[in-house]
């Protein structure tokens, strides 16, 4: 942290130190980065290092650096078939959501893109009209409707309402992006006697990669997240998702601090992967979704 | 987004000799230019062929759409005009009766409350420190990359895994409290989540930690778009770090911080699941949200009519607050070009 000394200081060259931006940090920049640092992390950390503690310690002292290390607590999570079975089930149900939206939001978006026909804009409103309802307001239909299709206790059961409530954003994100496609590339494919279709499949679906890989990743972390459609839609613990599977673990092993945070935090490890991972993609995601 | 962003001008006459020139493309080619006007057989079979095509395309993403958004709302205004646990025909129809209720409970009043005090709050909370953390990690400086994925963590964390942790630490003999002993500070433990004079702030600051690098990130956004210049020239003309940020850089995230604001409202308003881990809307109602509100009496009562009218007043609250945010707020960033003309008032 000591390079910043090197760079000049805007009282030594007033006039020509460039950009704001590019003066000197103060030490205070620092000071402030550890203090949101530390604010953020804060509970991430205690959970994971509890995790290592025992009830006993945790009770003795709740603040304290584990003394011994105590590895059961993840030891028999680990061991749980119980733990594994649900973040396959919220694999399952994430990859299925993602793959419904990708496949139904890049084919949607491509005649609402690229083709010219009356009613194009109506269209493209009724799916943005879908980002005004909120999943709570369709919840006791949908309750109902999974039950009466028998989706309940299903991995459809949840995938579908996910999908369809992640389609308008997928919608929203994607058609910008397939416009944005030039118009020669549509002209030499058909000079080369290629159909629409044909173009669909082979030039602009792999040309859109980074535009549905954004959306995907902005469903698949929606999933992974949910948990008001599994709350009412499972109730079979063979198929509970990882976080009813946390909620449902704390509460019933609520007098074992301990044991709900190593689990919590074995929960947590799946997704901060995948966001470090991909947190470009998510950011760069959100970040258009709200330019439009 | 609104609008053909692509200029067609010219192309019917050049796919039209693309075709003659491919014949392997007819059928294809010219339906870019249907709207020209009918061209005999080729061109309304062409035509018939393009709807085709249009509607294998969409068909998949408005079944699902339909299926599973659009009739569940409509059902959810149908059920709201009856009583019904959810069995039986629908058949007691009360008219308005459950809308009535709904508002004249002392409990969906409060929800209702808490959900607009939360949107404001959040708000009020998350703005500032959002933007100070924004403009701090906007400066280049060593670790930058590293804070700007660190105060993203807890956007990225499922709301219930946060809720689960934050509940551990807020209980009467958590780390919090005990943090708050061990530095001194043990005149200001609380019941946390326990005490509904104080539960509504704890959610507040849960939320609050949760959410403020959404803010962060969004505004980190807009600042890439405030271009350099402008601060030379500030600083040129003598102006501090801190004048620059206040005269020129805040100014010009308005779009970002509205476009923001109107994100933070609407989820203020459907707010769900941290709400039901930490506090399940009590203790004594002190916290409860319309969904928790809604959720509890459709599942743990069966009255699916009732909620159902709970759920419709849910979404014309968001509704409204948002085509009302949209009139006033956001409609300020359209057609004017703010960047010019900040520019401008720069330059003289």
């Amino acid at each position: 942290m000591t390079s910043v000394v090197n760079q000049p200081t805007r009282r030594s060259s007033p006039a020509r130190s460039g950009a704001g931006r590019r003066r000197a940090v103060s030490p205070w920049v620092y000071v402030a980065s550890v203090v949101v640092a530390v604010g953020t992390l804060a509970p991430v950390v205690y959970a994971v290092l509890s995790g290592f503690r025992s009830n006993g310690q945790i009770g003795a002292n709740p603040v304290a650096l584990p003394n011994p290390w105590v590895f059961d607590n993840y030891v028999s999570v680990i061991m749980s078939s119980s733990f594994w079975q649900y973040a396959l089930n919220s694999v399952i149900i994430a990859a299925v959501t993602t793959a419904l939206v990708v496949v139904a939001g890049v084919m949607a978006a491509y005649p609402l893109a690229r083709y010219r026909f009356k009613g194009r804009q109506a269209l493209f409103n009724v799916f943005v009209m879908g980002l005004l309802f909120p999943l709570t307001v369709a919840i006791i239909p949908l309750f109902l409707m999974v039950r009466d299709l028998n989706l309940t206790n299903t991995y459809w059961g949840v995938a579908l309402p996910q999908a369809a409530f992640a389609l308008p954003m997928t919608i929203v994100i994607l058609r910008p992006f397939l416009m944005a496609l030039p118009n020669e590339l549509e002209e030499a494919s058909m000079l080369d006697g290629a159909s629409r279709i044909g173009f669909f499949w082979r030039i602009l679906v792999p040309l859109s990669g980074p535009g549905m890989v954004t959306t995907g990743v902005l469903a698949f972390v929606a999933s992974w997240n949910g948990y008001l459609l599994p709350l009412l839609f499972i109730n079979d613990p063979a198929l509970k998702t990882l976080p009813l599977g946390v909620a449902d673990f704390s509460t019933e092993h609520s007098a074992n601090t301990a044991g709900v945070l190593a689990f919590t935090s074995l929960a947590v490890i799946p997704a901060l992967v995948f966001f470090l991972t991909m947190q470009k993609r998510i950011v760069s995601g959100l970040q258009g979704a709200v330019k439009g | 987004m609104a609008g053909d962003l692509t200029p067609r001008g010219g192309h019917a006459t050049r796919t039209a000799a693309a075709t003659a020139v491919n014949p392997g493309a007819t059928g294809h080619a010219t339906a870019w230019s249907v709207a020209s006007g009918p061209r005999g057989r080729a061109a309304s079979s062409n035509e018939w062929r393009k709807r085709l095509e249009i509607a294998f395309f969409v068909a998949p993403a408005l079944l699902l759409f339909a299926l599973f958004v659009v009739v569940p709302v409509v059902q959810a205004a149908r059920y709201s005009v009856f009583k019904w646990n959810g069995l039986g025909p629908l058949d007691d129809f009360v008219g308005l009766q459950n809308y009535t209720n709904a508002l004249a409970d002392t409990i969906f009043q409060r929800a209702i409350t808490n959900n607009l005090t939360i949107a404001a709050l959040s708000i009020a909370i998350q703005l500032p420190i959002g933007l100070l953390i924004a403009l701090l990690l906007n400066r280049k400086f060593r670790g930058q990359t590293a804070m700007r994925v660190i105060v993203f963590v807890p956007y990225v964390l499922a709301e219930v895994v946060a809720g689960v942790v934050w509940k551990l630490m807020l209980q009467p003999e958590g780390a919090v409290n005990a943090f708050l002993e061990t530095i001194g500070l043990g005149a200001f433990t609380q019941l946390w989540v326990g005490d509904s004079g104080v539960a509504l702030w704890t959610v507040m600051a849960v939320l609050t930690w949760k959410y403020v690098g959404l803010a962060i990130v969004l505004l980190l956004a807009g600042l890439q778009g405030v271009p350099e210049d402008l601060h030379e020239a500030a600083q040129i003309d003598g102006a501090s770090w801190w004048q620059a940020q206040r005269k020129i850089t805040i100014p010009l995230l308005g779009p970002t911080i509205r476009t923001w604001m109107f994100l933070s409202m609407i989820g203020s308003l459907q707010l769900f699941d941290m709400v039901w881990i930490l506090t399940k809307g009590g203790p004594d109602n002190a916290t409860v949200t319309m969904a928790t509100y809604l959720i509890k009496q459709g599942t743990e009562r069966s009255q699916y009519g009732y909620s159902s009218a709970v759920a419709i007043i849910l979404f014309v609250i968001s509704f409204v607050l948002a085509t009302l945010f949209q009139t006033f707020v956001l409609n300020r960033d359209a057609g004017e070009d703010k960047t010019a003309k900040r520019r401008k008032k720069v330059a003289r």
